[in-house]
């Protein structure tokens, strides 16, 4: 027993060191070689940038509250939601009074810039990151009338927009059908200046 | 429910049962020591490190001295570990100035990723540098799930080998699984995630003024490497607190299918292996479809309860399946499947918080845990696990028709049965026994964020996950306090060690014994009436001793919903 503890030592110490430094630096660093030369942008977080400026990335979502934007899901990242230094879920269970208070507050709200319309599940529920970046294409859909007003502008002219940017599945049934929030508020602002 | 949803899972388990074969053959050659395409490229890393390290690949180990040699390596790693999350503070690669970990937080992460477990209970963008995810976590995401398909060739020895002493070399069969295995699929995989968004970069975090004009801090890091082994290796541990749930980590529905896929990769291979070891790979489909069986049924009950969402939800007027802690680029199905997997394993990563799925979808991941993780399983402690119940199944069969059990040619006796019984027994004895006392202990009951028997979920899913090295969570318990980290510690090293040293133990005691030639009395371990008795076993053994404390957790919760009870 205690010679075979013997025998282990120098295996065991040497091998830590040598795979410490094989797996947990050299691989990590040629890995950051090749995504840094061959694909920069998306190693560097898929950034989106104006001239110098970075307005955030194509894959974190962001907070929009003005009723000129489309809004996201609600967030659980952070204090305030979209935290990107802060991602999280809600973790709510289902009985929970927590949650089904919120999800009243959050229906009440919608119901009084879309009045009449269903309520679009994704629209009430905070996603599993607190960053999703997007929408169903009928939560951004029922958001078109309100951005419409907010902007003075025809609402099937919005509309068509939203349209250009709703995303299919792969394959069609790989993901889900579904809108980037950011990336249409850019599209919008592009189309019809900022607001 | 929908079509596509079904489309993806069929997808799914076709391209898993094409694998089977390809990376059965793959780890046979390991197993065998034969020489791979990859030798030429990799053996001198593989001789140099023997001869550094003072190395014969050839020794043969008995099974005390590979147990002795493995647990060991195992202890080095985690105090390794646990070092450099201790001097954090004063080492380089740490862009955000992290503090060092205190020492209940990096006991539990050592303990946590040397096991395979992954359990976390901080959050990564706000608690680890850059250098203590590559160096002191990626290491262990290699090295755990290599030590599990070590141990899992040193029993699949036992059961082939004819009165032999000895069960093959730990250090070899660790070192070929690395360096052969798990090291080139990493590489050409996390190209294709650092293609497909996920970052890749040493430099620090970015701030970005969103549209309305308001600061956002986007987390940044070496995360491709990381992600590409978590999901290979069954390990879990994400480089976010949302782990494959965040846009980073798992950016579309392409990278979330092969992270599932990923998971499972190289647990389906090892069925196969297995028969192929001991000369009859339909020993190997058989185990595989009792898998399949129990798998097709887990993902049936979890896509159906989150495809028909919170009936409280509904009265409210948000229709639909339940998309709380969901994301939308996934969407229920993916969603559903994911969270099977990576429980059916011992993998742990989540691309949807289990917490917050409805109250019987979230059984589903806690019963797949509490079963032992065979379902496929992790790297090489699938297949390991998987065995003991084989040679429960056998005994019981024995016991049925009075004959003395035999498995695969070898007669299997008192000896392997009592130890089979001792590996299968640590998990209820470390879950039912550790959520007795976080539910009455003032430092337990501080830790739920739900309340009512939601609440107990949560200290049953944490202690379920622990002992059983997954590492994913009902991530609303607040687990990092002393408390928590330090039974749960406890809870994964027991889970981990105190399965695999009673299976090296039947390795050692197998090998040792003759060939016992199958004759028209033995009962035979392929074909439908077998697969029968496994899933039955399973089931009952691994099952049947968790469905009070089930009752407690899921089942009141689902009552509740239904009545309209809140909490």
């Amino acid at each position: 027993m205690l010679s075979d503890l013997k025998t282990a030592v120098r295996p065991a110490l040497v091998l830590t060191l040598l795979f410490a430094a094989l797996l947990g630096i050299a691989y990590p660093l040629a890995l950051t070689g090749i995504g840094q030369t061959f694909f920069p942008a998306q190693a560097n977080g898929s950034l989106i940038r104006d001239g110098d400026k970075v307005i955030g990335s194509e894959l974190i979502g962001q907070k929009f509250a003005s009723a000129a934007y489309f809004h996201g899901r609600p967030s659980a990242a952070g204090i305030d939601g979209y935290d990107a230094a802060a991602s999280a879920g809600s973790n709510l269970g289902p009985a929970s009074q927590t949650l089904i208070d919120r999800v009243r507050t959050d229906i009440a709200a919608l119901s009084r810039t879309a009045p009449g319309r269903p309520v679009p599940p994704d629209l009430v529920t905070t996603s599993a990151s607190g960053l999703d970046p997007h929408i169903s294409p009928e939560a951004a859909f029922s958001q078109t009338d309100r951005v419409a007003a907010a902007r003075n502008l025809p609402a099937p002219q919005v509309r068509a927009l939203v349209e250009t940017a709703v995303e299919q599945p792969a394959l069609g049934f790989l993901g889900e059908p579904r809108v980037n929030v950011l990336l249409l508020n850019r599209a919008l602002d592009a189309r019809f200046g900022q607001k | 429910m929908t079509v596509s949803g079904w489309a993806l899972i069929l997808l799914f388990v076709t391209i898993l049962a094409a694998l089977a074969k390809p990376m059965g053959l793959w780890l046979f050659a390991l197993y065998e020591g034969r020489s791979t395409p990859l030798h030429r490229l990799l053996g001198p890393v593989e001789r140099g490190f023997y001869r550094l390290a003072g190395i014969d690949p050839g020794a043969e180990q008995g099974w005390r001295r590979y147990a002795l040699h493995m647990l060991l390596f195992n202890l080095a790693l985690a105090i390794f570990t646990y070092a450099i999350l201790r001097l954090q503070g004063v080492l380089p690669g740490n862009p955000r100035g992290f503090a060092g970990v205190g020492a209940d937080g990096a006991f539990n992460t050592a303990v946590s990723f040397t096991t395979n477990t992954n359990w976390q209970w901080y959050a990564g963008e706000t608690t680890l540098s850059n250098l203590s995810q590559m160096l002191g976590l990626t290491i262990q995401n290699f090295l755990s799930a290599a030590t599990g398909i070590a141990v899992a060739f040193a029993l699949f020895r036992g059961f082939a080998r004819r009165e032999m002493k000895t069960i093959g070399n730990f250090w070899a069969d660790m070192t070929r699984a690395t360096l052969y295995l798990l090291l080139p699929i990493c590489v050409v995989y996390a190209v294709f995630l650092i293609a497909s968004g996920v970052p890749q970069t040493l430099a620090g975090w970015v701030d970005a003024t969103t549209l309305e004009g308001v600061k956002q801090t986007i987390a940044l890091g070496p995360v491709a490497s990381q992600e590409a082994i978590k999901m290979l290796g069954t390990n879990g541990g994400g480089f976010f607190n949302a782990n494959s749930a965040h846009p980073f980590e798992n950016p579309t529905a392409l990278t979330n299918l092969v992270q599932m896929l990923s998971i499972f990769a190289i647990g389906v291979g090892m069925p196969w292996c297995f028969g192929k070891a001991v000369g009859d790979t339909r020993q190997g489909w058989a185990i595989l479809a009792a898998m399949g069986v129990l798998f097709i049924a887990g993902i049936t009950v979890a896509y159906w309860q989150e495809a028909t969402g919170n009936p409280l939800l509904h009265q409210l007027g948000a229709g639909g399946g339940n998309m709380e802690g969901k994301e939308v680029r996934f969407g229920i199905a993916a969603s559903a499947l994911f969270a099977v997997v990576t429980t059916a394993a011992s993998c742990g990563a989540v691309n949807a918080m289990h917490d917050s799925f409805t109250a019987l979808g979230g059984m589903i991941p806690l019963f797949n845990m509490q079963l032992g993780e065979v379902i496929v399983g992790g790297v090489g402690a699938g297949i390991y696990g998987f065995l003991l119940f084989a040679i429960l199944a056998v005994f019981v069969a024995g016991l049925m028709v009075g004959r003395t059990p035999e498995y695969v040619g070898k007669k299997i006796e008192a000896r392997e049965v009592k130890l089979a019984m001792l590996a299968v027994a640590v998990l209820p004895l470390v879950i039912l026994g550790f959520t007795a006392l976080g539910s009455v202990l003032p430092a337990g009951l501080a830790g739920p964020l739900n309340k009512g028997p939601h609440g107990f979920s949560e200290i049953l899913y944490a202690f379920t996950s622990g002992a059983g090295n997954n590492g994913s969570a009902f991530a609303g318990l607040s687990a990092g306090t002393p408390f928590y980290n330090g039974l749960l510690g406890i809870a994964m090293w027991l889970g981990r060690f105190f399965v695999i040293v009673p299976i090296l133990a039947i390795a050692g005691s197998l090998a040792a014994k003759r060939h016992t030639a199958a004759t028209s009395g033995s009962f035979p371990t392929t074909g439908g009436l077998w697969v029968g008795l496994l899933v039955g076993v399973i089931l009952i053994l691994g099952g049947l001793t968790f469905l009070p404390s089930l009752a407690l957790g899921p089942i009141a919760d689902h009552l509740a919903v239904a009545g309209g009870r809140l909490f």
